[in-house]
């Protein structure tokens, strides 16, 4: 048995709340007031923990004047959400502003086009039905992350088809109008009152590339990305984020039925993604992690698969323009 | 062109872009040389399906069928009307012929 055997357990990821809370606090206000020069910061708000804790770790921060936390809902949005972000901002005491971005969506033709990539595969998906995307099950079974399509009829009759490459880029590619158009709402108040953008990934998400390019995944400052979730929720409890967010089930809120993350994304609920996440990145071995989080030794192995495939799938994500030849005058840790 | 010899062409022309051609196995994991990723089954599927006039059920996606130009031709073949075995040309086979 190695050293590392003996000591690995859940409680391998407890930080002390307290103490991380003030750090990154103190670095918000760094960043943002010096390294970036802005008057303050805008957190976009979904009613979820990570979200939540961002915003608070902000106010914190920087105070009541220079935090704005934005509500962006649209059509396939959960009333939770709104309600959830309301709940967080009234308990700290946060400014906010509601933008419906669902006229923009329509514009754009972000829920038709959608709609039509999906009747490549389900003719029969009418107007009022409902959908989703879901991935089978990547832990008990070998099959491929080939993503299928559900589709809800008024009456709650369900209606299950694999994606074609054509249908699946097409829905992919018009959901994706929802993460741009909010961050574009969020630079436009940004740009409005001289303030940076507080990303909100955290560890695992921005690790395994869980946002969407230019979208989500663009900010000036992302102060929890190196927590993994488990983590986000300790400062969630320390930081008195309202109970009903703290227990909310994470969801990805951008389909009109219910999707959990580990439907579209992870292979296993966050707790046990984020022990897997930390085992492989202290070079823990399969046969070492199973005992813990209750998997036998081949899916852990299969989750660190999962791992790899998905980092070397999304770093086209995290990469910057590449440039045909460098500029020295524009340094490399500065430019886009 | 065998059905290998097709399979291979496929997956040079489709998933492995302008990258320099290296050349790999009929063996060779995809996945682990890095040749495809979860988009990349999606095409190699509708490819089988529309190439072959096969259907893949869910549980015929699994690497022991679409990893290797190997695991793709003896899939093929175990699909195809016995008449249309090794020997056949595939496209023979899609033309009805």
């Amino acid at each position: 048995m190695s050293i590392a055997t003996a000591v690995f357990s859940p409680d391998v990821l407890t930080i002390d709340a307290v103490a991380v809370s003030a750090t990154i606090e103190s670095q918000i206000r760094e960043i943002v007031l010096q390294r970036l020069n802005r008057k303050g910061v805008i957190v976009a708000m979904s009613g979820g923990i990570d979200s939540s804790v961002v915003a608070a770790l902000c106010f914190n921060a920087l105070g009541t004047t220079r935090v704005l936390g934005l509500m962006l809902p649209e059509a396939d949005s959960s009333p939770d959400s709104l309600r959830f972000a309301n709940l967080l901002a009234q308990s700290l005491g946060l400014r906010t502003h509601i933008e419906d971005i669902a006229p923009i969506l329509t514009a754009a033709g972000c829920y038709q086009r959608r709609d039509e990539a999906i009747r490549k595969v389900i003719p029969a998906y009418l107007e009022g039905y409902k959908c989703k995307i879901v991935l089978p099950d990547q832990i008990n079974g070998s099959a491929y992350p080939i993503f299928s399509v559900i589709v809800e009829s008024p009456s709650g009759e369900r209606t299950k088809a694999r994606l074609t490459p054509d249908s699946y880029l097409g829905v992919v590619a018009a959901t994706n109008f929802k993460q741009r158009t909010r961050k574009m709402m969020e630079y436009y108040y940004a740009d409005l009152f001289n303030y940076a953008v507080a990303g909100t990934p955290n560890r695992l998400e921005f690790d395994q590339g869980f946002f969407v390019k230019n979208g989500d995944g663009a900010a000036d400052l992302k102060p929890i990305a190196h927590l993994y979730k488990t983590q986000v929720y300790q400062l969630a409890a320390h930081l008195g984020i309202p109970q009903e967010i703290q227990k909310r089930p994470p969801t990805t809120d951008t389909y009109p039925l219910d999707q959990s993350q580990e439907e579209f994304y992870f292979p296993l609920p966050y707790d046990r993604m984020d022990l897997c996440l930390y085992a492989k990145n202290h070079g823990l071995r399969p046969e070492e992690v199973a005992p813990v989080i209750e998997l036998t030794t081949e899916q852990v192995a299969r989750v660190y698969r999962v791992i790899d495939a998905t980092r070397n799938a999304t770093r086209y994500l995290h990469r910057k323009p590449v440039l045909c030849e460098e500029v020295p005058e524009v340094p490399d840790d500065v430019r886009l | 062109m065998t059905l290998n010899d097709e399979l291979r062409q496929f997956v040079t022309d489709n998933f492995m872009y302008g990258k320099p051609y290296k050349g790999f196995a009929d063996d060779d994991s995809f996945i682990e040389r890095g040749i495809i990723d979860s988009t990349a089954v999606m095409e190699l599927v509708a490819f089988l399906e529309n190439r072959f006039r096969i259907k893949l059920l869910d549980q015929d996606l699994v690497p022991a069928n679409l990893d290797s130009v190997n695991g793709l031709a003896r899939f093929v073949e175990s699909r195809l009307p016995p008449n249309f075995s090794k020997a056949c040309d595939p496209s023979r086979i899609v033309l009805g012929v």
